[in-house]
């Protein structure tokens, strides 16, 4: 450390970083650790593995997990047709795909219970049709998660895709590559590291996500209940360390998994080349 | 394989960037498409290669009309001036790239793909780099490979848009001779697409000249720098001094003997083509010294004019060999006779 750098100003810099860190992220979660030191390991471990706790984190990292691929997969159609296609109103569904960001998830998620609840304009359709309950069931979670997290994966995928040099994909057509070895052999392994950013994104918001879903999930013990619901249950209980063990234990799943999604997006780029 | 072009025209709006283009490219040839930027050649290249749709007219390669075929479908070989390398993949990938997206019944085995990569890697003398990834490559290794790979696929056209046009000046003039040295090897019929006259002629065997979308002359490197059909290109191909017969600096040619031919009104004339000797008699000469320059094998001179209307001063730019420079012994402001040895006059 003692050389000197071609950067200025390192010291300050790390220095701001780990301040900022850790007023905003250490702290709190260290309160909840202490917090959750107050209970003994047996306890600890009856909360967790209750049958109701259990069926609850099934259902919140299933639930995130399915919306995230699922946003991913038209997150990343949506950003495709942006970035290549010019078509009139382009700017206004562009403005639109940030909606969710801005609105209170409470609204999208009593919105959405209204159009797909049995006697809602898409719910009569889809249980008549199809015989498919949305609402009320683990599917409405995911419908409503969808609908918050599409954003995340639309505006990671984006710039990636504009920042793509076109020439690629046209030297691979002069070699003889046909479409749609273009788009799996050249155009995806390029954008890939980018959709799963934009699923890594989806996935953590799917995951912490409180008020949209509880307006359409119906919140059925075992069946449709999330892990955030049952903490703030716990709470309202004044079963203070209760929730922060269930808390603390969703930290450690979620950020076990958001490690391996980043090791696994390092792994790629150094694969490729792009480190 | 030869390459037919008839009657291609493209425009983008309102502006034509192809008028009416017939060209004839016989097999064999390692073809200059020369021109200042914004001419069309880079369209024109695109439109061979199907990388673009010409809106009238139609390319024949080998006999066969190709004008709606789809790129990957009409065997050429393309190289970009930015590359172009798939950057997820190593070097041997990028190469092997071609010849692995082929159908079933044609693609050949790993073993054979192997073998014809590291021999396609040999002829660019860069096998060593097999296993890096292009972001590892300097541009002049990054072009090659890209070469490379255009031509793993044998194209029976290969097609180079400004291949030298990102590197610096040293590895230019290194790989303009070795793309010649290249092309006699494989007698691949090849077109480069240049804005650089000295590239053209350096290293074609025809060159084509483009200007505001139309050919102005195409024909062998000396047959357009000794005769060049009109004043665009004499004046692209090369250093020139241009004299309008209706301007002052006519004052210039009649002071060294001579006429303008009838109807003719521009005379161009090329610095080398102007001999220098010393003034016999001071007060008839033609020309004052102003400045002379260092290039090198040669000598540029800045003449001036010396009549006695001043205001008519143009000035005029000779080279002569260093060697008879230092013979002439001649220093600024001194007098001197000029001869003009050639003159291309055009409308």
């Amino acid at each position: 450390m003692s050389q000197s750098r071609i950067m200025p100003g390192f010291r300050p810099a790390l220095g701001f970083t780990l301040f900022y860190l850790g007023l905003v992220v250490l702290i709190p979660l260290s309160t909840l650790i202490f917090k959750s030191l107050q209970l003994g390991w047996q306890d600890y471990v009856n909360i967790i593995t209750h049958n109701r706790v259990l069926a609850a984190f099934r259902v919140s990292f299933v639930t995130a997990l399915v919306a995230a691929a699922i946003a991913s997969f038209f997150g990343f159609i949506i950003a495709w047709v942006f970035t290549r296609y010019s078509f009139t109103g382009k700017k206004l569904m562009d403005a639109l795909i940030d909606l969710p960001f801005a609105l209170p998830t409470a609204v999208a998620g009593i919105v959405l219970a209204t159009i797909f609840q049995p006697s809602g304009i898409l719910g009569k359709f889809l249980i008549d049709s199809f015989n498919l309950r949305i609402a009320y069931t683990p599917s409405g979670i995911v419908v409503a998660l969808i609908f918050i997290s599409i954003p995340f994966v639309v505006r990671t995928v984006e710039p990636v895709l504009q920042e793509f040099d076109s020439r690629m994909e046209e030297a691979a057509s002069s070699l003889g590559a046909t479409r749609l070895q273009v788009f799996t052999k050249i155009i995806f392994p390029n954008i890939f590291p980018a959709l799963l950013t934009g699923f890594a994104l989806a996935f953590a918001r799917g995951v912490g996500e409180y008020g949209s879903v509880i307006f359409i999930a119906g919140n059925i013990p075992y069946i449709s209940e999330i892990v955030p619901l049952l903490i703030v249950t716990k709470l309202e209980q004044y079963e203070y360390a209760g929730a922060t063990a269930i808390a603390l234990t969703m930290l450690v799943i979620s950020f076990a998994l958001l490690l391996f999604i980043n090791l696994l997006q390092m792994w790629i780029r150094k694969r490729s080349g792009q480190l | 394989m030869s390459i037919l072009l008839n009657n291609i025209s493209k425009n983008y709006g309102t502006f034509s960037a192809l008028n009416n283009i017939n060209l004839e490219i016989p097999a064999g040839e390692l073809v200059a498409l020369l021109g200042p930027s914004g001419c069309g050649k880079t369209t024109l290249l695109r439109i061979i290669a199907g990388l673009e749709y010409a809106d009238e007219g139609r390319v024949i390669l080998n006999g066969v009309d190709e004008t709606d075929q789809h790129v990957s479908r009409r065997g050429i070989g393309f190289v970009f001036q930015h590359y172009a390398l798939f950057r997820h993949m190593t070097v041997f990938d990028n190469v092997a790239f071609g010849l692995r997206v082929k159908h079933k019944r044609d693609r050949p085995s790993e073993t054979i793909i192997k073998q014809k990569v590291h021999d396609l890697l040999n002829l660019v003398q860069l096998d060593w780099l097999h296993n890096r990834h292009p972001d590892q490559l300097s541009g002049g290794q990054r072009q090659r490979i890209a070469l490379a790979r255009a031509l793993a696929v044998e194209p029976s056209v290969l097609l180079l848009d400004e291949p030298f046009g990102a590197l610096d000046a040293s590895v230019r003039k290194d790989l303009r001779i070795w793309l010649r040295n290249l092309h006699s090897q494989l007698h691949v019929t090849s077109i480069f697409v240049t804005h650089d006259q000295e590239e053209a002629m350096e290293v074609a065997s025809q060159v084509v000249v483009l200007n505001k979308g139309i050919i102005e002359q195409q024909g062998s490197p000396s047959d357009i720098y000794d005769h060049p059909a009109n004043a665009f290109v004499s004046k692209f191909i090369g250093q020139t001094n241009v004299f309008h017969v209706d301007s002052p600096s006519r004052l210039w040619l009649e002071s060294t003997g001579l006429r303008p031919a009838m109807e003719t009104q521009i005379a161009h004339v090329r610095p080398h083509d102007i001999e220098i000797t010393k003034a016999v008699n001071e007060s008839g000469a033609s020309a004052i010294i102003e400045d002379w320059q260092h290039l090198g094998a040669l000598i540029r001179i800045v003449l001036s004019n010396n009549l006695p209307h001043n205001e008519t001063n143009t000035l005029v730019y000779a080279e002569m060999s260093n060697e008879s420079f230092k013979q002439l012994e001649l220093r600024k402001g001194d007098k001197v006779d000029v001869r003009i040895r050639q003159v291309h006059w055009f409308h």
